[in-house]
């Protein structure tokens, strides 16, 4: 990779919006998670349940602070990296982020202090109803910012305007039900509720391990468990809704992430494994199965999916199109009141191509004296690269599967088993907890690598989009965020760990005294009491 | 949809840029007690326990605070795309500098007190003290380069272009006047800091906050008449030359602009506006008396009012500029050419009347529901306490 601004800039860009999501499906999940258990406590009075809301919510708030501190760079990052993408879309693009700020940041921010310095001045219901509300907003700025993502990949309800050289917005409902919208958002918050579930999972399993907090552990254990679980199979699901919208939007993803380089007949077959290679287009050592792609791209025994030659041949059609509205653009410009109506008419009808025109860019400076060559080429630009789609989306998927395979076993040994856990899956639970992560990062890559080489799909290359720095100004703050995140990352990680290991401190006395109290109800199905497996600590 | 024919393009713009100016100052107003606590902190703390006195003021608000300054930047990119491309690409370094030390405060305030160390702690303290005083400093300076002009540029594809190399794009920004403006701002935010920590504190912490803040207070009064007089005397401003079309597309290359006169020119064109100036000048006067003679909410509220009166003044000045070039005066961006279309703009207006009444009402509970002065103990007994 040469070491251009624009190069740079995604790196940056990757680099700052992979490390957020490291802290937000944490927070996605965990709020909901945390504001489950404080309804049990408000509704059973049971003071184990307050225990654990607040030694949840003390793991919860840890993780949220760097949720938000990482969000902050998110916001503006757009303006300082991407200043023509900003113009170019941000009448669209930009509303969506400012309803997040309204709607959902306000409302998580707000109620989040409020959820730790709040105990002793709410009652129990309302400090429970600010539980929910962090949960709530948390859980509205993915909608927002998904839409507003969304919106990148189908750019629905916009028009180009050549008077402002820019895309304006025609149809707020458009943009906000975007179908791509929809689907990512329960996707994407589905992942988030995984990855608190086995999160929970994970480190209730190691007290289990070690014989501590084990009626905490225990507990949290079946709440996660079960939401997990639903959770799992929400992600599969919606991971499919994703795939069968992308048949019609995301054509060229689609067809990539499959490797898929040559049109099949329907209904085209699913390669489970294989070695991509870019070059010769083709995918050695390919396992393939029968029908499978067809059935989860279409729905349907008979419509084709176009493969990667046949969609390049597409999009050198539309360049050449592109062209057409880019030449009649610069006419509109010249001569801004006197415009003859049939270049307009022209443009108009060609003006869904202009992005295309605009990938010649990188090539030559006026689209309209590109050679037959730079055509050919920036229709191969339009291919993304097909390996690191193809891997990252299968490791996504089997480790999806993954996660049904754990919550399921879980949610089985908790509601049917009398919560006896064996040491192996206690084991497997906590070796499991790093994977939601992995498996979030690789649905990015999937997302936005796949969106290559447009920022808005047809509409804006990301080779145009980037601002006008220098490489001294990227490679100043690359190493910055670099060195500050890994900081910030180390002593997070510390916490965590520190305050893992420590385990639930508040309310701990009430809480096994209340316990003792009620042991005659409390007793297990085995006739043991409550702490007969609890060695002294 | 014709619903948004209702409210003509122009007013829209108009209404948008009250409402950035209800953005800026709602952020200076909310946050701007927090950065000028952050920036008071090694000094009216002097242990551990005071420390966290101050710190847990703010503890359980800062957040909801800090959002002000999210939904801006969110605003902006939304009412004002041209201005969100331009500013935030020309003020790169700069901007980088006020998001590190923005990021730093949340994660001190949340992690300084979960180790006992005093190291960590002191370190925490340190961290604290520049992500509140370096973004109120920077604020400032942004603010006076943006009354200077700046140097960048618009292509015919409207692509922004910045004028410096990478030197000179931070080291460029620290003119004297601008630095004059951080001066002012710093000053006045731990002005109101220091009001804060009279509400919110007693004792040692709330004695000597209000020393320091009585110093700030006069500090940014004076600095703020002597960037008055620089304005009159040294600055040119900018006018627009053309004919203006309030209602046209958004493209600022559509107009002519001359950078010559005075800023000020605008107080003998629209005499009201001096009011913001009258209303700044007579917070901080009242916020610097309330602060020597221990008075505590009304001090508070003098210093809203003080930094209501210093924002908006720059904003009235300037009108209708936003961000003026330096290289290229025609590409200055202005209230008529620089916002969303017309539809981007009512549906936003739409969103902001519906969300801002329920936020400024859920706010206003939860400092309710924390009102109260925070003590020692209340930090010593608490395990939720930062």
């Amino acid at each position: 990779m040469e070491l251009d601004v624009v190069e740079l800039s995604r790196l940056q860009f990757a680099m700052t919006a992979l490390y957020h999501f490291l802290f937000v499906p944490l927070t996605l999940g965990l709020s909901i998670l945390v504001a489950i258990m404080e309804t049990v406590y408000v509704m059973t009075g049971r003071p184990i349940w307050r225990q654990m809301t607040k030694f949840w919510g003390t793991l919860f708030g840890i993780n949220f602070v760097l949720g938000v501190a990482t969000g902050i760079t998110m916001e503006f990052q757009f303006g300082m990296n991407w200043s023509y993408y900003s113009h170019y879309v941000g009448d669209i693009f930009g509303a969506p982020l400012a309803v997040e700020g309204l709607m959902a940041f306000f409302l998580e921010a707000t109620f989040v202090g409020l959820f730790f310095f709040g105990w002793d001045r709410l009652s129990r219901v309302a400090h429970c109803i600010v539980a929910w509300l962090v949960a709530i907003g948390s859980n509205f700025s993915a909608l927002w910012i998904l839409i507003a993502n969304g919106w990148m990949v189908n750019p629905v309800g916009a028009e180009f305007n050549p008077e402002t050289m820019r895309m304006e917005m025609t149809n707020f409902f458009e943009v906000v039900f975007n179908e791509v919208a929809q689907a990512k958002f329960v996707h994407t918050v589905s992942a988030g509720y995984i990855t608190a579930s086995i999160f929970v999972l994970g480190v209730s399993a190691w007290y289990m391990l070690k014989g501590r907090h084990v009626e905490l552990a225990r507990r949290s254990i079946s709440v996660a468990a079960s939401f997990g679980l639903a959770a799992s199979l929400s992600v599969v699901v919606l991971g499919d809704e994703s795939g069968y919208s992308a048949s019609h939007t995301q054509k060229m993803k689609l067809a990539a992430i499959e490797a898929m380089w040559e049109t099949e007949p329907a209904p085209a077959h699913f390669t489970l494994i294989g070695f991509p290679d870019q070059e010769a287009r083709e995918t050695h050592y390919a396992v393939h199965i029968p029908w499978v792609m067809g059935l989860i791209g279409t729905r349907s025994l008979t419509q084709e999916i176009p493969g990667i030659s046949e969609l390049v041949e597409e999009s050198e059609a539309r360049i050449r199109s592109g062209i057409i509205a880019y030449d009649e653009l610069m006419t509109i410009r010249a001569e801004r009141d006197a415009t003859p109506a049939e270049v307009r008419a022209s443009f108009e009808q060609h003006s869904a191509d202009l992005g295309y025109a605009l990938l010649l860019k990188r090539y030559v400076d006026d689209p309209r004296e590109a050679t037959e060559e730079q055509i050919k080429m920036a229709a191969d630009d339009t291919i993304p690269g097909v390996a690191p789609l193809f891997w990252s989306f299968r490791i996504m998927v089997a480790l999806g599967f993954s996660f049904i395979a754990l919550t399921g076993l879980f949610f089985v040994l908790s509601n049917f088993r009398r919560g006896a856990y064996p040491r192996w899956a206690l084991m497997l639970a906590v070796a499991w907890i790093p994977l939601p992560w992995i498996a979030a990062e690789m649905g990015w890559i999937v997302a936005e690598f796949g969106r290559q080489p447009w920022t808005v799909d047809g509409i804006l290359p990301t080779a145009l989009s980037a601002s006008h720095l220098s490489v001294g100004d990227l490679l100043f703050t690359l190493a910055g965020f670099a060195i500050f995140y890994t900081v910030l990352f180390i002593v997070e990680m510390g916490l965590m760990l520190k305050y893992i290991r420590k385990g639930p401190q508040e309310d701990v006395e009430e809480t096994e005294k209340w316990m003792q109290r009620h042991e005659h109800r409390l007793r297990t199905h085995d006739g043991k009491g409550p702490f007969a497996d609890v060695p002294a600590e | 949809m014709i619903l948004h024919d209702l409210i003509s393009f122009e007013v829209l713009r108009l209404i948008w840029w009250a409402l950035l100016g209800v953005l800026l100052i709602g952020f200076a107003l909310t946050d701007g007690f927090d950065m000028g606590v952050g920036a008071l902190l090694p000094f009216v703390g002097q242990t551990d326990v005071e420390r966290r006195v101050v710190i847990n003021t703010i503890g359980p608000v800062w957040e909801g605070n800090q959002v002000w300054f999210i939904l801006g930047g969110g605003a902006i990119f939304a009412a004002w795309p041209p201005l969100y491309a331009v500013s935030f690409s020309g003020f790169y370094l700069a901007m980088f500098a006020i998001l590190a030390a923005l990021i730093l405060r949340p994660v001190g305030f949340k992690y300084r007190s979960k180790r006992e160390s005093a190291k960590w702690r002191s370190s925490w303290d340190w961290a604290l003290f520049v992500g509140g005083a370096a973004p109120a400093l920077l604020f400032g300076v942004a603010v006076g380069n943006v009354l200077l002009g700046v140097p960048f540029h618009l292509t015919e594809d409207l692509m922004p272009m910045y004028d410096g190399s990478f030197y000179g794009k931070f080291l460029g920004l620290l003119r004297p006047f601008a630095l004059l403006c951080g001066v002012v701002s710093l000053s006045m935010l731990i002005m109101h800091g220091a009001a804060w920590l009279s509400v919110k504190t007693k004792g040692m912490v709330a004695f000597r906050a209000q020393r320091i803040g009585t110093v700030a207070g006069m500090v940014a009064a004076g600095g703020y008449a002597l960037a008055g007089l620089w304005l009159a005397f040294g600055i040119d401003g900018f006018h627009i030359t053309s004919e203006i079309v309030k209602d046209g597309p958004s493209n600022p290359l559509f107009k002519e602009v001359a950078h010559e006169g005075s800023w000020l020119i605008a107080y003998t064109e629209r005499p009201w506006i001096l009011i913001a100036p009258i209303l700044g000048f007579a917070g901080m006067f009242m916020a610097v008396r309330g602060l020597r003679e221990g008075f505590e909410v009304s001090t508070f509220l003098w210093s809203k009012l003080a930094i209501l009166g210093v924002i908006s003044s720059v904003g009235l000045t300037m009108f209708p500029f936003i961000l003026p070039s330096t290289v290229d005066p025609r590409s200055s961006l202005t209230v008529w050419d620089s916002s969303s279309s017309h539809l981007t703009l009512f549906v936003m207006l739409v969103a902001a009347v519906i969300f801002m009444p329920i936020i400024l009402a859920y706010t206003a509970w939860v400092y309710k529901v924390l009102w109260g002065k925070v003590t020692e103990e209340d930090v010593t007994s608490s395990h939720s306490a930062y």
